[in-house]
């Protein structure tokens, strides 16, 4: 290995890969059942994939480590509802098969979430355009304003089918709404291969991991695209941009939507996964998580690229789900995962803000 | 000082320069209104609140003078308190003495944490906030590992009122009614007093054995004109009516504004005396006379019936309040200092203050121990008054509602003061009361309060925060005749308080 390419991956991705192979030889060396541990690895990966995509276009845009993506999971949370109301109170695609039903619901979904998402992203990049260099201070707790907003929006919101409402007694929607009936696991069902490994099953989302790809994909497209380099200009060097040419505050906003965007299309596909739709204070941190995930791999508060998102999702989602059973197993405390959730996310953002020595976007 | 040699109040621009004060008076209004409370409730609720909060809220001046924005990171002076607490519970300590202990666990820590959060925020210049934000998570993580993990794990502790049973790990609540329960609340301010006195009193014996000695005509005069004030305060305290307030810890409304009434107007004219005989200056009987004037007005208010009802309604813990006066005193004395004057140098511009040679990150550090420690004891007050620590949630919302707090009452990320923090503290805390019930009558749903009120809470941050970076980015830009520091920026970054470093 050259020392070029060591610089490049980075020793914390080394390191941590290391871990990684470490712990999956101790969980087959201590007996434990590794497979599904890898098995819910993967599905991990696919599942905050997008979410954590949705870094990427905000930092090459210049608005810096969105904590904000909450807004757009609100968004997403909002078309995955709109879909759910439309079936479940209009009849819509009730007169497909139940298969292609959920397909349908899932694309209705999307569609919606976009679109409410791109309207958010619009008004929120316009909003950060005005307050240049505390960017990441005013969206952590716009998020959080957001979240706790639409705490009050569930209760009042006039959506009406039975699934997704409180039952009787209650107003308002439930905490946390099941998929099983609409589109929960569409993706993750999508081509499934299920391997015969060491006596147990490994099972690869398939569908998950193609749609986590292909998103990647056009995320990478577009950075290879002239409005994307554009963008990536006008994030690094906005005076230089403006030399030539460029409307800074433009592709901010372009950035600012994507990234929205893109964190409604990742919630909608968080809750297909895990199979429940979480309202009110669930999504509160996890604009913490995605901004952790992407430092993780390699991305700095100026750069990121889709590489990171892969690696750094990856990286962060296995240390959650190898390393805390694997620590169980070892030192058998109760849970731990929670607590180390927390240092290890924090402290790795709080390491790339002092990185930083002051020259971010507070 | 009041209404003399000040500019007209012109309610128009006020409501222009605190366009969240203003907001949150109508909200505070309407809430009360549409809550059907009474105004009793209302006051009671608040005046708990007021003690067990402000303390907190006047911790975070400090550092937003000194330019380092609001310190997220006071929760973890809070984590000290309750580390504190956790060790008079393990040792089954009571009483006052319980307190002491408790403090001198936690105020070490408190510096030991504050020390290690100002070198954090020194590296990262510019990004205090958010970095506290994130540093507030973090050791929020080292504090559950400790509390979960190492507890009753790494050090065994056989304590089966605190310890979760059968596992590592610290109980969810600790009840506190046998150890620190009141005991600042409750404190006899006599016995404060009479500490003081005595203290006071030796001192000036000092000082006057060193003035005779060394034959300053002056300050033995002073000295002797001092411990003669001692000993007639100490005089004083034989009064019965004094005596009678002295000793009990609770006073209604009433009673303060009555002790604030004689008390005050007697002090009043002792310290005119006192300036006559001593400092030479000349009797100002006019300002004297208004003074007093104002004092006898506001006694003469309480004698309206429905008045002088509410205000015996309310009683409030009458040493806490003065911990929270003497707070106030000590952030307007701080600032008179010449680490004050850095302070606030530093605060303006770290360039200017660097080229004229104060050590800069090292006033930055001084600041935020003093914050951290002050949020510290602030949260030891709020939970001798709970009287129950939840050990894993008491220091959840400290930082948030404080910063809410102080911002509602006008502050913003660069300049704050008491007064705002006090007003902050009542508005703020008053709307908390309120809107569970104003949601319920409003809209027959009190979680729609509940919600809301948290969601003022985030709001009003976020609002602030906002409208601080906007007014920096359309205010002047002052330029340093180099560069920005900053290659990628496309504007520099005035808004957040950070000068551009010359290259």
């Amino acid at each position: 290995m050259s020392d070029g390419l060591i610089k490049r991956i980075g020793w914390p991705r080394i390191i941590i890969s290391a871990v990684l192979v470490m712990l999956i030889l101790t969980a087959m060396l201590t007996g434990m059942d590794w497979v599904s541990l890898i098995n819910d690895m993967v599905r991990r990966w696919g599942q905050y994939g997008i979410l954590v995509l949705a870094m990427v276009p905000g930092i090459q845009c210049g608005i810096g480590l969105n904590f904000g993506v909450s807004l757009g999971i609100v968004g997403g949370l909002l078309g995955g509802l709109i879909s759910m109301e439309l079936t479940g109170q209009y009849g819509l695609w009730m007169s497909m098969t139940p298969a292609g039903r959920a397909w349908m619901m899932l694309l209705t979904a999307l569609v919606a979430g976009i679109a409410i998402s791109t309207l958010i992203g619009i008004g929120y990049g316009f909003l950060l355009n005005n307050v240049k260099g505390s960017e990441m201070t005013v969206s952590t707790y716009v998020g959080f304003s957001a979240i706790a907003f639409m705490n009050i929006m569930w209760l009042i919101l006039p959506f009406k089918n039975g699934e997704i409402m409180l039952p009787l007694g209650g107003s308002g929607l439930r905490q946390t709404i099941t998929l099983e009936f609409s589109f929960g696991s569409v993706l993750n069902n999508f081509l499934m291969l299920k391997i015969p490994l060491a006596g147990k099953v490994l099972t690869i989302p398939t569908g998950l991991l193609l749609f986590f790809f292909l998103v990647c994909f056009i995320v990478w497209l577009f950075f290879r695209s002239k409005p994307g380099m554009t963008m990536t200009a006008a994030g690094s060097n906005g005076a230089f941009a403006r030399a030539n040419g460029i409307n800074v505050n433009k592709t901010r906003i372009l950035g600012t939507t994507i990234s929205t965007i893109l964190g409604g299309v990742g919630i909608i596909t968080y809750a297909q996964s895990y199979g429940f739709l979480q309202l009110y204070n669930a999504p509160m941190m996890m604009g913490f998580t995605c901004v952790a995930s992407v430092l993780i791999g390699g991305a700095t508060i100026r750069r990121a690229g889709v590489s990171n998102v892969v690696a750094g999702t990856l990286m962060f989602q296995g240390l959650l789900a190898l390393g805390l059973p694997v620590a169980n197993n070892i030192i058998p405390v109760s849970s731990l995962s929670e607590v180390s959730r927390l240092i290890i996310s924090n402290g790795i953002i709080l390491y790339a803000l002092s990185k930083s020595g002051g020259r971010s976007r507070g | 000082m009041d209404n003399v040699g000040k500019k007209r109040f012109s309610p128009g621009a006020w409501i222009s320069a605190n366009k969240v004060t203003a907001l949150f008076i109508v909200l505070c209004v309407g809430a009360f209104f549409a809550s059907k409370q009474s105004m009793a409730f209302l006051l009671g609720e608040l005046f708990t609140r007021i003690g067990r909060n402000t303390f907190l809220v006047l911790s975070l001046i400090i550092p937003v003078v000194c330019g380092l924005g609001l310190n997220f990171g006071i929760v973890i002076g809070a984590m000290a308190a309750q580390i504190g607490v956790f060790a008079i519970s393990v040792f089954e300590m009571s009483g006052f003495g319980s307190m002491v202990v408790c403090l001198l666990v936690a105020t070490p820590l408190a510096v030991l944490f504050g020390y290690g959060t100002g070198k954090l925020f020194n590296n990262m210049k510019g990004s205090e906030m958010i970095g506290g934000m994130v540093l507030r998570y973090c050791a929020d993580g080292f504090y559950q590992l400790l509390f979960l993990f190492i507890f009753g794990g790494v050090i065994k502790i056989d304590n089966i009122r605190l310890m979760i049973a059968g596992t590592s790990g610290v109980k969810n609540t600790i009840d506190l009614i046998d150890s620190i329960k009141y005991v600042v609340d409750e404190l006899p301010l006599l016995n404060v007093l009479l500490v003081v006195l005595v203290g006071t009193a030796l001192w000036q014996v000092v000082v006057l054995a060193g003035a005779l000695r060394g034959k300053q005509q002056a300050l033995v005069r002073k000295t002797l004109v001092n411990l003669v004030g001692c000993g007639a305060i100490f005089a004083c305290t034989y009064i019965p009516y004094l005596e009678k307030m002295l000793i009990t810890t609770k006073w209604s409304l009433l009673d303060a504004v009555e002790v604030i009434v004689y008390v005050g107007s007697a002090a009043l004219v002792v310290a005119e005396l006192y300036g006559k005989a001593l400092l030479e200056r000349a009797f100002e009987l006019k300002k004297l006379g208004a003074r007093i004037a104002g004092l006898v007005v506001v006694y003469l208010l309480t004698y309206i019936p429905s008045v002088e009802k509410l205000l015996r309604s309310v009683k409030v813990p009458v040493f806490t309040f003065c911990l929270i006066a003497l707070l106030c005193v000590f952030n307007q004395a701080i600032f008179k200092t010449r680490l004050g004057q850095n302070m606030r140098t530093v605060g303006q511009s770290m360039a200017v203050a660097s080229s004229s040679g104060i050590n800069v990150d090292r006033t930055r550090i001084i600041a935020i121990i003093l914050s951290t420690v002050l949020a510290c004891w602030g949260q030891l007050i709020s939970l001798q008054n709970i009287g129950t620590l939840q050990t894993y949630g008491a220091h959840d919302t400290v930082g948030q509602f404080a910063i809410a707090a102080l911002l509602v009452g006008g502050a913003s990320v660069h300049r704050a003061n008491n007064r705002q923090a006090l007003l902050g503290v009542v508005l703020f805390h008053t709307l908390f009361i309120l809107s569970p019930s104003a949601g319920k009558e409003l809209f027959g749903n009190a979680a729609i309060g509940e919600y809301f009120r948290v969601f003022i809470a985030y709001g009003v941050i976020a609002l602030s925060l906002a409208m601080h970076a906007w007014k920096g980015k359309s205010a002047p830009k002052i330029r340093l005749t180099t560069p920005p520091a900053t290659p990628g920026e496309g504007t520099p970054s005035e808004g957040n308080g950070a000068v551009p470093e010359p290259a």
